[in-house]
């Protein structure tokens, strides 16, 4: 197969008569950073969910890794190693930080639906979880319930999640939306980390983090991409300048 | 990551807490049911305790689904009815005694319960469990409607209105328990009910346990960490229904008879009540839920005509002010205690306490009155010797009084503990 890690064949999908995503055509190589821009409305959370599984394509197919993943539910397209996270924080808020990466991981290493082992023995799924914890800073956090955590750090536990499984390919939805400076500065640094080796799809608004992080960046319009390149061929194309960024790319993009 | 050891020793709870936290209730659960014959318990006592141990694992096996799974079910008393059908003829092919039966032991019916209520949940299930929320509500009701009208129907499997019985002496004496006199059968209940507390509590330590309480807080993020939530409420559903047959199994022995009745909604809403007073939040809740309303539903029947008004009363309240029930009072009291708060909060809670006594007295009062005036006998409610007329200004002022103060009691109660917490 080819080295693509990620392939939308010209994907359309409806709401009724609205047209949110009218044929999407991209490539993503695997180990790739790809970011998603676009004005609000644009379709980004859209395109997620169809990639994800949430929501079914009207039209057009959706490869990962060289299998159709178009129609399967989310939680097989998960199993085939495609994980996602959410722009709300979308955590299990009645359970601990811990119980919370835990159950992103217990998939992956093989003990599914058993009801008849303990959970405090599987001492590797302990062992990731702690690892997990440890890599994203909250391993201070472990028992807290999920709900008390502070906004930063619930977004922080919502990426633990996603990355817990292993998946090879991870999808971030806004991971920095509603963060102080410092806040997403913390975030990148771990984004960077988690992905590493990895294939990442990443929605954001921030310019400043999508410009550090991204290897190409795809500019979405009303559910269709106008231009696809490198962070400098991006700043520079007048499409997108004129539909999107204006003159915010002058102020908002470091040099 | 080099250190990724002692971060997984550091993280799990240690030896000793686990030992505290898990393995002393039990010993201690164990120890209470063991010492509770030496007490010399009557024979209605006897009868009580048992039914409570059946009530126990019964409302246990319905909060995994409740608590646990957050899945309302109108309809459990069909598992735990066809679990206990199932037994009461396998009991009646034991005092046959053909075949192999006659050497299965009746000390064994629960397992034979258990089997039966997974193959019942895993059935049911299977549609019902499509659907979560207030449509899987709607379908246990229907499905309790439908399996009770059933057990009207088919006489041969049910026995009709007069239902099946069964004697539990018909097998082989087991453990030295001939199952005979009622204390035989105490050591029987306390044994299965032992069983089913602990079977039930490992489950929640299962992988299957923890995604069933995923499932609960968010079924869509279940789907995106690689599973079904359908499946995990199907096999969360089998296992409770499994729970439940148990309970069916113990309750064959103990009353040697089962009837359509026991298939009916009743059931289903009186251990609905009972986990909930007792609180779905707590693994613990459900079991001082059905002590509670086993003892409730069997002792006040003897005070008063209206006892079944007071449940609903107390259900209703529950609801309302305690959501956490039972067993969020008593944990909410011992950590207050335990923290050295008491003295800050005990002003407050001596209010609270005299404002609920008299909304009691003004309720009470209400409640009895109204029911001797209603049945038409023309007696009269005559507490310490004072004669309450439903007519007589001196009743209605003993309604409302009490009331309205016991309302205001209870307001200053909650302002005055908002200043002690913030």
């Amino acid at each position: 197969m080819t080295g693509e890690a990620l392939q939308l064949i010209d994907l359309k999908k409806s709401f009724g008569p609205a047209k949110i995503i009218q044929g999407v055509n991209l490539q993503i190589e695997k180990g790739e950073r790809h970011a998603i821009i676009g004005p609000n409305g644009a379709g980004k959370s859209t395109l997620f969910n169809l990639i994800s599984g949430r929501f079914l394509p009207t039209s057009g197919e959706i490869w990962l890794n060289g299998d159709k993943i178009s129609g399967k539910k989310p939680f097989e397209i998960n199993r085939m190693g495609l994980s996602r996270s959410f722009q709300v924080s979308n955590i299990f808020t009645n359970m601990t930080v811990r119980e919370n990466v835990r159950c992103g991981v217990l998939y992956s290493m093989g003990y599914g639906y058993s009801f008849w082992r303990n959970i405090g023995n599987l001492r590797e799924v302990s062992e990731k979880t702690a690892a997990i914890l440890e890599d994203v800073g909250l391993i201070d956090k472990a028992h807290l319930p999920a709900t008390l955590l502070p906004y930063a750090d619930q977004r922080t536990l919502e990426i633990a999640i996603t990355i817990a499984g292993g998946a090879e390919v991870i999808l971030l939805d806004e991971p920095t939306a509603g963060m102080s400076h410092s806040e997403t500065d913390r975030a990148v640094a771990l984004i960077e980390k988690a992905s590493h080796g990895k294939t990442l799809l990443i929605v954001e608004h921030d310019m400043g983090v999508v410009f550090n992080l991204a290897d190409r960046i795809s500019v979405l319009v009303y559910g269709e991409i106008i231009a696809t390149g490198t962070p400098e061929e991006i700043r520079g194309d007048p499409k997108v300048r004129e539909a999107y960024l204006g003159e915010e790319v002058e102020e908002g993009v470091p040099a | 990551m080099t250190d990724m050891t002692t971060t997984y020793v550091n993280l799990a709870p240690s030896r000793a807490e686990k030992f505290r936290q898990r393995v002393l209730p039990m010993i201690l659960f164990a120890l209470a049911l063991a010492v509770i014959p030496l007490f010399g318990p009557s024979r209605t006592t006897l009868t009580l305790m048992n039914h409570m141990g059946i009530n126990i694992v019964f409302a246990l096996s319905f909060n995994m689904l409740l608590g646990r799974a957050g899945m309302l079910s109108f309809g459990h008393a069909v598992y735990l009815g066809l679990g206990g059908y199932f037994c009461v003829h396998v009991m009646n092919w034991i005092a046959a005694g053909s075949g192999i039966w006659g050497a299965v032991p009746v000390f064994s019916m629960p397992a034979f319960g258990f089997a039966a209520g997974a193959l019942a949940g895993a059935v049911i299930g299977w549609p019902s469990c499509r659907r979560a929320g207030t449509p899987f509500a709607m379908i246990s009701l229907g499905v309790a409607e439908l399996v009770a009208a059933a057990g009207f129907m088919f006489d041969s499997l049910f026995g009709g209105e007069m239902g099946i019985s069964a004697d539990r002496m018909g097998g082989h004496e087991f453990l030295g328990l001939t199952l005979g006199p009622l204390e035989d059968v105490y050591w029987y209940i306390a044994f299965w009910t032992f069983v089913g507390v602990v079977g039930m509590y490992a489950f929640t330590r299962t992988p299957l346990g923890k995604l069933s309480e995923a499932t609960r807080d968010n079924p869509e993020r279940v789907e995106f960490v690689g599973y079904n939530p359908q499946r995990v409420r199907y096999l969360v559903f089998i296992f409770a229904g499994a729970f439940a047959g148990l309970a069916g199994g113990m309750s064959a022995v103990q009353d040697e008879i089962f009837t359509p009745e026991n298939l009916s909604l009743v059931p289903s809403g009186a251990i609905l009540i009972a986990a909930y007073v007792g609180g779905i939040r707590y693994f613990t809740g459900p079991i001082m839920g059905a002590i509670v309303m086993t003892y409730m539903g069997s002792n006040l029947s003897d005070y008063t005509a209206g006892w079944l008004l007071y449940l609903g009363l107390m259900f209703v309240g529950v609801v309302m002010f305690v959501p956490d029930g039972i067993a969020g009072v008593v944990y909410g009291t011992w950590d207050i205690i335990s923290g050295g708060k008491f003295r800050e909060v005990a002003g407050s809670w001596a209010i609270r306490l005299l404002g609920l006594a008299l909304m009691a007295v003004s309720t009470i009062t209400l409640v009895e009155v109204a029911f001797r005036w209603s049945d038409g006998y023309g007696e009269v409610f005559e507490p310490f010797g004072l004669a309450l007329h439903h007519g007589s200004l001196l009743t209605w002022i003993v309604v409302v009084v009490p009331f309205a103060l016991g309302a205001l009691l209870l307001r200053q109660a909650a302002r005055a503990e908002n200043e002690v917490t913030t």
